[in-house]
Order: C-alpha cells, then structure tokens, then sequence
C-alpha cells in the first residue's frame, strides 16, 4: 500500500470509531432515560469531548489529503463523505447529552400520571443511526437507502408522544416542567434521526456517485 | 429529506468490472463532432501503438486526454493533424473525419491550417516575435485583406499577450520568457485561423501561474476553436476540459463528461490511475 492509501484508511478508521462512539452515547442516553440511570447519563456526557476531538481529528486528516492528494473519484468522495459525516455524528453526540441531561432532571422529579411509550421512538432512532455506521463500513447503499425510508415514521412516532403530552399538560398543569422534559427528548430523538439520514445520503454518494438529496434532470444536466 | 429510491440511477455499481474493450470506450456520443476520429489503429513499424480507438471531438469544447506515460496520448493526437505521416516506417488504419471529411484524403498543407498544434516545449523560430506569428498566414495566403501589424495584434489579443510584448514585436521570440513563449506559440498557430487547436501537453514547462493563464486562455479559445489537449496533470483537466479520455496500453479506455471521469468513472483501471493507485 502507498502512504496515501494508508491515510485513506484511517481516515476510513478515525470515521469508523467515532460512529461507534457515537452510537454508544446515544444507546446510553436512551438507557438513562428508560432505566432512570445517572452511571449512563454521566458516561454520555463525559463522551462528548472525545467525539468533539474526534470530529477535529478527521476534519484535520481530510483536509491535509485534499491539500497533498488532491483526491478524485472515490478518494474525492470519502474526504467529502467524511467531512459531513463526522458533523453529523458530533451533532449526534450532543443531542445524545441533551437527551442525558433531561434524563437527569427528569431523575429528580415524579413519574408522569400515565406512561409515555419511547421505546418505538427510541429503538427506530437507534436503529437508524446503526444502520447508517453499518452501511459506511459496508459501503452499501442499499441499506443506506432503507435507513432513508424509516425518517417517516420516526416523525409519526414524535407527532404521537407529542400529541399525547399535549393532552396531558392541558388536562393536569402540574406537569409541564415534567411534560416539557419529555417533549424534548421526543425532539433530540428525531433530530438524531435526521443525522442518520444524512449519514445514509453521504453512503450513497460515497459507494454510488450518487446525491440522492437532489432531482435527477439536475444531475444528468 | 424527501428522498425517494426512484431517484438513483441504477447502472452506478459500487464495485467497478475490469474493462473488456468490446463495448464501445466513448459515453459521449456527439450528433455532428467537429472532428470524429473511428477505429483507429497505429503502427510504428510493426508495433501497434493504438488500438481501435474512436473518439468524438465535438465542436467549441475542449477534450482532454490522460493516461501513463507510453498509452498513445501523443501518437493519437499527432494523427488528428497528420504529423504522424512525416515519420517513416508508419501506418494508419481507419478514419479521421473533420466536419465529416476524411482529412487523410485531403490536401495536407490544408489540414495542418485546419488543425493546430502546439507542443510540450515552447518552440519559436529564432526569430522576432512580429516574425514568428506573420510566417503562417503568409505563407498561407491569408494577408491579401489585412495587414501582417492587423494579424500579429489580433493574434496576440487572442493568446492574452498582447500587452506584455506590444513594445517588444521586433524582438527576439527567445527574449521572453517561457510562459510567454508558449503563449506566442499558440498565438502562431491561431495566426491561420485554425478550426481544431491540439495541444500537447503544453503546461510541463510552466510555472503554475503561467499554467492559469494559459489555461484561462484555453477557456477564452472555446468559442473561436475546439479543443485537444493532453495533459500528465489531472487538476488541469478537470479545470479546463469538457470530457476527458482516459488511454492506457494503446486502447481508449473511458471518455465522458469531466465531471463524471473525476467523481466517478465507470471503468475501474480509470479510478486506478486517477486516485494513483495505477500498476
Ligand atoms: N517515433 C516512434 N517510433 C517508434 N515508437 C514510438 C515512436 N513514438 C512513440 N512510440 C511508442 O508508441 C507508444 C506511445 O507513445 P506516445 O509518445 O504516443 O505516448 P504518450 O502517451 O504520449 O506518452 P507521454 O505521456 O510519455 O508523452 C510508446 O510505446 C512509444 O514508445
Ligand atoms: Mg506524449
């Protein structure tokens, strides 16, 4: 292998383990919410500078490949798909603490009168941040495709805990502070999955050549 | 969001087959090239140095041609303007049109008017830079309406150098520097008003602000002529050219928009040799 070939690599590397990380935080800020646990919450948090430097660190290796390899075709189309990427994945790891954190007030305060079902939210938002990382490390842009299909419903899901809080806060006012503390989480947890389809788009661009975020006729054109 | 599968082209593979040379090389098919070149083989001797290469140059664009050292990239750009024949020992097969005319049936003094060409090197003659650029329409004939000053001035516009030797004419063409000497050689060979300018690769002795202003003028030349130019440097051909062919061992490999040849060729000995991971 060259030497710029094994920078590729780590790039490729560095991208990998930050999208572990990452998947990480936002299993264990899922977990602190559910499992009312401060360990996972505080393991979130601490995290987060880790990803933020990682995020750095690939910046830094795709700009030095861009100023010394001037990357076409694939290569061209890692750096780039790198680059977004890993804003992507930093942006996942805040929401990730947003979500620990709310898990934290909500640690402090009463349960909810009845019970406010996340687990549908959650383990859609999950899946879709792991498949996106599979479909990197797998260059396959089929999966990433499938990742772009569950956005829908992770919006329905949002709009139904939504609608359900709603109804609560307007029936009993006492619990708004908790209500809003969900509210938020619902939020991160679709914003989470947002990123992942993104993540799957810059999958597609990368194993395909393919920007499927625009029409077509603009492409050929 | 709002995507939808439909969306994706389904012949972008993620894995790219190896070449099998039957299909044709060429995703750009023009309706009327300015010049089309079909099947072409070429033999120094009895060694075949280009293997049944078809190529379209449609006109106002600009085609650049890569490859390693050795492909052809040169013996087929000496064909298109028949500089070939003057070597010994050579043989062509197939056809070269120019505005759909066999150019190997047509005067050859006509041709090299026709198409231009210039080379690696900057190649003056060692004489003033006024002589250097009246010699071509001279002996072309073509100063029976205008003046040798009208011709040199125009030229010189068009190569961008006019203001840089204006107070210089009837100095050496040696007295300036390279940059300058190349771009008087393209002013010479715009002198005859050509329809097609080949250029081979015309930057290696540059400097790279030279090489910009040389490309820039390649640019500018589209809209008066089209284009060929071979060039060792990749970021060249994706500043200047429309499409780019991609040569390798004699055979055309891959031409296509140049965007789609530096995001995303098709053939995979194209990406090897674009991203330097060739041989
Ligand atoms: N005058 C000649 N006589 C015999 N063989 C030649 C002659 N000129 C070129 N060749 C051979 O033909 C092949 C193609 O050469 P050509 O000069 O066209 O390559 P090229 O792609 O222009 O390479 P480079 O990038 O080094 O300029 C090479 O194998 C070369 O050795
Ligand atoms: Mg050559």
């Amino acid at each position: 292998m060259r030497p710029f070939e094994e920078e590729f690599e780590l790039l490729n590397d560095t991208l990998q383990e930050m999208g572990a990380l990452v998947a990480h935080s936002v299993h264990r800020s899922v977990l602190s919410l559910v499992e009312k646990n401060e360990d996972y919450a505080h393991q979130v948090i601490r995290d987060e500078s880790r990803i933020d430097q990682m995020e750095i660190q690939i910046d830094d290796l795709a700009a030095s490949l861009i100023v010394r390899e001037q990357p076409v075709a694939r290569d061209m189309r890692l750096v780039v798909a790198a680059i977004k990427i890993s804003t992507d994945l930093e942006r996942m790891g805040d929401l990730a603490v947003h979500i620990a954190e709310r898990a934290l007030s909500l640690m402090t305060q009463p349960p909810l009168p009845e019970t406010v079902n996340f687990g549908e939210l959650s383990s859609l938002a999950e899946s879709m941040v792991l498949s996106s990382l599979d479909s990197f490390v797998k260059r396959d842009a089929q999966a990433a495709r499938g990742v772009l299909e569950q956005d829908d419903r992770v919006d329905r899901h949002r709009n139904a805990i939504q609608h359900q809080l709603t109804q609560l806060m307007q029936k009993d006012p006492s619990t708004v502070t908790r209500a809003i503390d969900y509210l938020i989480v619902a939020r991160k947890l679709e914003r989470i999955g947002d990123h992942a389809t993104n993540i799957a788009e810059d999958v597609i661009f990368l194993a395909q050549g393919v920007d499927v975020r625009r029409p077509r006729e603009a492409q050929v054109a | 969001m709002g995507t939808s599968p439909a969306r994706i082209t389904p012949n972008a593979s993620p894995t790219k087959m190896p070449t099998t040379h039957t299909e044709n090389q060429s995703q750009v098919q023009t309706a009327t090239p300015k010049m089309r070149a079909s099947n072409i083989n070429f033999y120094y001797g009895s060694f075949k140095a280009l293997h049944d290469v078809s190529l379209d140059f449609a006109a106002n664009k600009v085609t650049a041609l890569i490859g390693p050292s050795g492909c052809g990239k040169s013996t087929f750009l000496r064909n298109l303007n028949r500089i070939n024949e003057t070597l010994r020992d050579t043989r062509i097969e197939g056809e070269i049109t120019l505005d759909g005319e066999n150019i190997l049936d047509k005067d050859v003094t006509e041709i090299r008017r026709r198409i231009g060409m210039v080379f690696q090197r900057p190649n003056p003659f060692p004489k003033s830079i006024f002589e250097n650029i009246i010699y071509g329409p001279r002996i072309n004939g073509l100063l029976k309406n205008r003046s040798a000053a009208e011709v040199v001035e125009q030229s010189l516009r068009r190569a961008a150098l006019w203001d840089e030797v204006k107070d210089k004419l009837h100095d050496s063409a040696y007295a300036i520097s390279g940059g300058q000497q190349q771009r008087l050689c393209i002013a010479r060979a715009l002198a005859v008003d050509p329809e097609v300018l080949l250029l081979d690769e015309p930057c290696s002795a540059l400097d790279p602000i030279a090489t910009a202003k040389i490309e820039d003028l390649l640019v500018s030349l589209k809209h008066q002529c089209t284009i060929v130019i071979v060039t060792h440097n990749m970021q060249q051909a994706a500043r200047v050219a429309d499409t780019t062919g991609f040569f390798l061992l004699g055979k055309l490999i891959e031409h296509d928009k140049t965007d789609v040849i530096f995001k995303n060729p098709a053939k995979k000995e194209t990406e090897d040799y674009i991203t330097g991971r060739f041989g």
